[in-house]
């Protein structure tokens, strides 16, 4: 394979190409955000009235390390009541498991393609 | 451009890529042990219990062990590669050597993130803490903990400009506090020295599993933060003085140091904190082994447990400014990033630039977003890398099989770790699917995009046969 010379890059292409980067990054962590779409929020099904720590569930001695804790049922009631959702659509599933699978499907068959160049310019066809 | 044994006891690193100073050969087993564990004690400190919030204590243990294999098997994968691939960059040099480069590029840009948040995540905590400290001292205000988040990323930056071998000496130092902090709490807690008290039967009681099974793979997500980073070592093996004996002595012994404190802080923890309390650290339990010391009533206890606390957020953001400048640095000198990067200091001999490059980026994310989000962040960065090794380790064994190139290690029973480290990742996929899929969804949108314009734009940048730096035979099928 013939010698690849890689061209020189300017100093403000680099500058852009570090940018563009940093865009995508900190947009990849803050639009999930941004939407309200990020994490799984925990949230209380059948909030109790007048809690105390029967009502809430608690044994004495949970009860009690609450209260080392600093706690009273009032304070504690949302903390101990809230629960995840783990609920699921089987789409929502399948899609997943697609956007993982393809995705390394590209990188290795891109890597393949350009690791092939790499090999062949090192040490000849 | 001539070959060169990178690793070589006669010159520094970067030796192969031409230039005129490189990275100084100078730390030891112990050092590498420091920088994994270093960066990943903390993990035993604060973030773990959210696998407690999302199964209970139960789920959490079991999270704890499976983790605990997930990371045996990447520690003897790792080990075998970086003692043979022995360069700056680590997982990335691996994947340029053995997958390809679209492929380096992205595991250079999973360590990147996933050091660089957990280097957030540390720096949150540490503010965290110190607010904690003010309110203990008679400290009556709200402190503004943003003050003290820039100084911990600042000095820690510095430290890591001036020098590798200090830089992870002193990460020896406050590591091997944080971890004796633990042993301390438990001799002093659970009944050895002294009355005990652990409650578990009765904290337990009615809670054994809250949300059923499903609430045990749910768990998983958050149980890699028991071990998460411990990969990190081999981001050294340009800078130790022996890659083929440092690297998985280091490494193992790392493996073996948290899989021991993680079972204990389990036990300490879920021992004494109600499990709601526990598995909430937003609003109920940031830092677990210090609210449990705190419940000890023993002054000195809780004290220790501070001090132990803060060291262990300082020696993994420490470590992780450490690893994630020597990956871009890495990147850079390759001129997968732009080549800016790849500079060493001429005195201090560190990748300063990329040092300093990411302090602003780490600072972003610690004072723009919250917690469990970056650590989120952290775990599906790692959770790709991860999921990459695998698939490394069957393709080095296939192109270069035993016997052709010298290994500094082999590890036995390939390709069962492979395989089991490739089952236990998809089960933590599905995990953060159930609470976090749309960050997961949204981070690898974020790679497909990067990658694309890897390939079709910065990839022209980069030189094709030179980038290959290891003097290895031609790989068997090409």
């Amino acid at each position: 394979m013939a010698h690849y010379e890689a061209p020189k890059q300017s100093k403000a292409s680099q500058l852009i190409d570090v940018l563009v980067l940093v865009a995508l990054t900190v947009g990849a962590l803050f639009v999930p955000l941004i939407l309200n779409m990020a994490g799984a929020a925990k949230t209380v099904a059948s909030p109790e009235e007048n809690p105390t720590w029967e009502s809430l569930g608690q044994n004495a001695v949970q009860a009690a390390q609450y209260e080392k804790l600093g706690f009273t049922p009032e304070t504690a009631h949302d903390l101990i009541l809230a629960r995840f959702d783990y609920s699921f659509t089987f789409g929502a599933l399948l899609v997943m498991i697609a956007v993982i699978v393809l995705y390394y499907w590209l990188m290795l068959r891109f890597s393949e393609v350009e690791y092939r160049e790499v090999i062949a310019e090192k040490f000849g066809k | 451009m001539a070959d060169i044994d990178i690793t070589s006891k006669d010159i520094d690193g970067m030796g192969p890529h031409g230039t005129k100073v490189g990275l100084l050969r100078v730390l030891g087993p112990a050092h590498i042990w420091a920088l994994g564990v270093g960066i990943v004690l903390v993990g035993e400190y604060m973030g773990w219990n959210f696998a407690v919030g999302k199964g209970g204590a139960y789920a959490a243990l079991i999270a704890c062990w499976v983790a605990g294999i997930l990371y045996t098997c990447v520690a003897m994968i790792d080990s075998e590669v970086t003692s043979t691939v022995a360069a700056a960059g680590g997982q990335y040099t691996q994947a340029k050597h053995i997958v390809g480069p679209l492929m380096a590029f992205n595991v250079g840009l999973y360590l990147v993130f996933a050091y660089t948040m957990l280097e957030a995540a540390n720096a949150i905590t540490a503010g965290y803490l110190i607010s904690v400290v003010a309110s203990m001292t008679g400290y009556s205000g709200e402190l503004d903990q943003r003050p003290f988040i820039i100084l911990v990323i600042m000095f820690l930056a510095w430290l890591n400009y001036r020098g590798v071998l200090a830089t992870l000496t002193f990460n020896l130092v406050i590591t091997a506090i944080a971890f004796c902090a633990i042993i301390v709490l438990f001799l002093s807690t659970s009944g050895i020295l002294g009355g005990g008290i652990m409650q578990h039967a009765a904290l337990f009681e009615g809670h054994e599993l809250p949300y059923g099974w499903i609430g045990v793979l749910a768990a998983m997500h958050f149980g890699l933060w028991y071990y998460l980073g411990i990969e990190g070592t081999t981001q050294a093996a340009e800078e130790v003085r022996s890659p083929a004996r440092a690297l998985p002595f280091g490494t193992l012994a790392g493996v073996m140091t948290l899989a021991i404190a993680a079972t204990l802080t389990w036990y300490l923890c879920s021992g004494v904190l109600p499990w709601e309390y526990l598995g909430d650290g937003v609003n109920g339990s940031v830092a677990p082994l210090f609210d449990t010391a705190r419940l000890s009533g023993s002054t000195g206890l809780l004290w220790f447990l501070g001090f132990g606390t803060l060291f262990a957020t300082l020696a993994s953001a420490n470590g992780c400014i450490n690893d994630a400048s020597r990956a871009w640095f890495a990147m850079g000198r390759d001129k997968y990033l732009p080549g800016w990067f790849g500079a060493v200091h001429p005195r201090f001999r560190t990748p300063y630039r990329s040092i300093i490059f990411l302090v602003p980026i780490a600072l972003i994310f610690a004072l723009g977003a919250p917690l469990d989000q970056v650590i989120t962040f952290s775990i599906l960065s790692g959770l790709l890398e991860y999921t990459f090794m695998p698939l490394n380790i069957i393709m080095f064994r296939k192109k270069w099989p035993m016997g052709t190139i010298k290994r500094g290690y082999e590890h036995p029973f390939h390709p069962v770790p492979a395989i089991v480290l490739l089952a236990i990742c998809a089960t933590v996929f599905f995990a953060v699917f159930l609470g976090y899929g749309t960050q997961l969804v949204a981070m690898i949108g974020f790679y497909i995009v990067v990658s694309l314009w890897f390939h079709f734009w910065r990839y022209r940048f980069v030189n094709r046969g030179t980038q290959f730096t290891m003097p290895w035979p031609k790989p068997a099928g090409y």
